[in-house]
């Protein structure tokens, strides 16, 4: 069993995700690079579990698919909200936060 | 044919058409690809797919049939034809997929083939020229295909599977004409609807799987058998997990409280109402209690000594009643009978929750066909009678002569829908009746004698309005335009209705009207279509006679004997056995004959009052006689009918309610919160004075400062920019790995 192509399969992704999320200026698409990290880290969990032989890497990564569907279901809401007030959702609009 | 020769005289081998029943919705699931790929192209736009699949489903369903009566003659208790592979696996449990072929499986089989091929032959007329036609017929075979799979299914994950396509293509079909923003609407409240039920299914599964450990549906060691045999642990976990999936049952087949999608529902073209309220979808729920029934029989205490309710006839009954009211308000013709298909469903229901199994699947069985008809006539009517539309006060009336066939098949089914002796819905409806009398179920007998009450009276009143009278609007136009234009004083008051037709008045059910603008309409005064009369015909047969095939007054039991072993419980007495059938006896039907007889005259009598020409016979009777005019002053005005509804009965049901609710609110729930507050406030102010100001303000001041300190620090970090938190995020991320890495290394 070859875990380690599971794994580097779970890394490329978490790569292209972690870098969607820091050059993204589309907050659509920043969610959907914060999706392709939750899945990668999806992948290193069968992965391993397989390599374990037990069942607890299955029951996570459907717990993280349920955890990421009502994250994703929050953070849409929020563009809508974003975009109904702003008539835009690029992300380097929002600086409210400024310190 | 040749395996049965191969597997030789010892075992009767099951046939061909059995062993082979997963191609039964296998067939129509790969007819909707085709047509989605290949259909646009096909000379009659993918509808030929379509309707050759559904016909193929229907051979073998009607082989399979055959070959099951065949082994019975064989085999005193038939053991179901079960075939699976496994589908997935998952941590040591395994899901298959296939077939579980016994009684009740073929009975829905080749009903629901055998509807969804004429309902498609009917819609290739119906649909003609829509933009979507295509589309509508994928989703139409795909529909079927789901409720295929769901009637075979061997296990509870198949049965989901085939539940929820189902689900989906009632969605795309209700929505069909999603343009219109009323019929997407009733789209998203059927889908929304039904899926709060099906929560219910999810959560049941899930418990059966957790009571029995399995989630085979059939067989030895499935969820019936072991359910038969009192092989749980816990009784109380049994209840709550045929309470679960009874919800699940409450919304897809329209039960009360969740009925109310499904008159909503009747924005869909007309042929996916037929489709939808006879053989598929609605019947899905009463099929799910049917099929686990050893799980809802005990779970619930069916027919245990000495209970006169349970939830599944509460249930029931109260829908009969509701929906049976609410029909006698409805001026769409269509939601006549969507009300109708709900009172119906509660019959059934009710029957599974009395302890009658058989006649409540007989009714699944002869509703289908009669309630089928009943649909295609109404779509046949606004198709060609009335313009497009399904007002049945506004542009129907006096059609029975323009539109021999879909009357008289009308009329037909009407009949075997009101349970009059000698057609079919007579020999389900009432036997439901009789059953509850013989199990000792006092109330909901007479809730189903009074549910036949109404349900006669309803639909003469829909009769009387479609069929009958004068011709108004719609109606009109089609009679009047090829005899002479002399109209009568009723039709004149609805003459603008007519001249505005051809600009603003078209329904919502005439998409293909585009090809007939500026043409008189094409097929008047003749009847519709073959391909709409067609159906019909042959649905009015079968609501005539499919009756016979149980016929008790006539010691017909085929039916009987097809499926009972499909019960899954012993006849008999006792805890957990269903009992015998009652004997028939004229007696005994008396009761609901009169009733049936009663709301015919009564309804009749009210019809001709109400809705009268002013030239009927009727009222020169009451104008002689003084009681009767009195009677007939009374109701000569509709709008004191809709006022008693409107005025007195919603008045006195919602008024009071809204406000008693009001009340409680004022007095109970906002005394509970004023005082709340009133003492949260006295033990604040304490608070404040005493702790907040000596001891944590102090605190507070202090660490304030400290934050303000640092707060400076750190500004520049909070640069407002989403993408620098992020990197931070990672960053820090990283640099948490890296320590991990070495601090283990």
């Amino acid at each position: 069993m070859l875990v380690n192509q599971f794994l580097i399969l779970g890394a490329l992704l978490f790569c292209m995700g972690v870098y969607g999320v820091l050059t993204r200026k589309n907050a659509v698409m920043v969610l959907l690079s914060i999706e392709l990290i939750l899945n990668s880290v999806n992948i290193n969990l069968l992965a391993f579990d397989r390599l374990n032989g037990g069942s607890d890497g299955n029951v996570f990564a459907l717990y993280i698919i349920a955890v990421a569907a009502a994250e994703v279901g929050v953070g849409l809401a929020m563009v809508m909200l974003i975009y109904r007030n702003r008539k835009s959702i690029s992300l380097d609009d929002l600086s409210e936060m400024k310190g | 044919m040749f395996a049965e020769e191969a597997a030789g005289e010892a075992v009767h081998a099951a046939g061909w058409f059995l062993e082979h029943a997963w191609l039964i919705p296998l067939i129509p699931a790969v007819a909707f690809f085709l047509i989605i790929f290949f259909g646009k192209k096909m000379p009659k736009g993918g509808s030929e797919i379509g309707i050759a699949s559904m016909a193929a489903s229907f051979v073998i369903a009607a082989g399979a049939a055959y070959q099951w009566i065949d082994l019975l003659h064989h085999t005193e208790e038939p053991e179901p034809i079960t075939k699976t592979v496994t589908w997935w696996s998952s941590g040591g449990l395994k899901f298959s997929i296939g077939q579980q072929i016994d009684g009740l499986a073929i009975m829905a089989l080749v009903l629901v083939a055998f509807i969804s091929t004429l309902v498609q032959i009917y819609s290739t007329e119906y649909v003609r020229g829509d933009r979507r036609y295509t589309h509508f017929f994928a989703s139409l075979t795909l529909f079927s295909a789901g409720m295929l799979t769901m009637v075979l299914a061997p296990n509870m994950v198949q049965f989901i599977l085939g539940w929820e396509i189902m689900g989906l293509c009632s969605f795309m079909l209700i929505g069909h004409w999603w343009e219109e923003e009323a019929n997407s609407r009733a789209a998203l409240k059927a889908f929304f609807t039904v899926r709060t039920g099906d929560m219910g299914l999810l959560v049941g599964t899930a418990m059966l799987l957790a009571v029995f450990g399995t989630l085979d549906i059939g067989g030895e060691g499935g969820i019936n058998a072991l359910a038969a045999a009192g092989e749980f642990d816990s009784k109380n976990m049994l209840m709550w997990t045929a309470v679960a999936l009874f919800i699940a049952a409450i919304g897809k087949s329209g039960q009360f409280p969740l009925h109310t999608w499904l008159p909503d529902a009747m924005a869909g073209p007309t042929p996916v109402s037929s489709l939808l309220h006879s053989s598929t979808m609605v019947v899905a729920g009463v099929f799910l209690v049917a099929r686990l029934y050893p799980v809802f029989h005990i779970g619930l205490d069916i027919n245990v000594a000495g209970s006169h309710v349970n939830l599944i006839a509460v249930i029931g009954g109260i829908t009969i009643l509701i929906a049976a009211a609410l029909a006698f308000v409805q001026n769409d013709i269509k939601k006549v009978l969507a009300y109708s298909t709900v009172s119906q469903l509660g019959y059934m229901m009710m029957g599974l929750g009395v302890g009658a199994w058989m006649p409540a699947v007989f009714h699944i069985f002869t509703h289908a066909f009669f309630k089928c008809c009943l649909f295609l006539c109404a779509g046949s009517v606004a198709h060609t009678g009335s313009h497009h539309s399904f007002d049945m006060k506004t542009d129907m009336g006096g059609l029975r002569k323009k539109m021999p066939v879909t009357f008289i098949t009308w009329i037909v089914s009407t009949a075997a829908l009101c349970g009059l002796p000698f057609f079919s819905g007579f020999f389900s409806k009432d036997e439901i009746i009789d059953s509850a009398h013989a199990n000792d179920y006092t109330i909901f007998w007479i809730i189903g004698l009074g549910g036949a009450f109404l349900t006669t009276a309803y639909m003469t009143r829909a009769t009387y309005l479609t069929f009958f009278g004068t011709p108004r609007g719609g109606a009109a136009h089609f009679v009047n335009g090829h005899e002479d234009h002399s109209h009568d004083e009723a039709a004149d008051e609805v003459h603008h209705d007519v001249d505005g037709l051809d600009t603003h008045a078209h329904g919502h059910d005439d998409h293909h009207a585009p090809v007939q603008h500026g043409k008189p309409l094409p097929f008047a005064p003749d009847d519709s279509p073959w391909q709409i009369t067609v159906p019909l015909l042959i649905l009015g047969f079968l609501a005539l006679v499919s009756g016979y095939l149980n016929a008790a007054p006539f010691k017909l039991h085929y039916f009987e004997h097809w499926l009972e072993s499909s019960i899954g419980l012993p006849f008999g007495e006792g805890g957990s056995a269903v009992p015998e059938p009652p004997e028939f006896e004229w007696i005994n039907a008396v009761p609901s004959i009169l009733l049936v007889a009663a709301g015919f005259a009564v309804s009749l009598y009210l019809c001709k009052a109400v809705f009268g020409s002013e030239r009927s016979a009727f009222k020169g009777l009451t104008q002689r006689n003084g009681l009767l005019g009195a009677g007939h002053k009374f109701l000569v005005n509709k709008y004191y009918l809709d006022a008693l509804y409107e005025g007195v009965i919603v008045r006195a049901i919602a008024h009071p309610i809204a406000k008693a609710a009001y009340w409680t609110n004022q007095h109970i729930l906002d005394g509970i919160v004023n005082g709340v507050g009133i003492g949260g406030k006295n033990a604040g102010l304490w608070v404040y004075r005493n702790v907040d100001q000596r001891v944590v303000d102090g605190a507070v001041n202090g660490s304030g400062a400290t934050a303000r300190g640092a707060g400076g620090a750190l500004q520049p970090v909070q640069s407002g920019k989403v993408s620098m938190y992020g990197a931070l995020l990672f960053g820090a991320a990283a640099v948490g790995a890296l320590v991990l890495v070495l601090v283990n290394s």
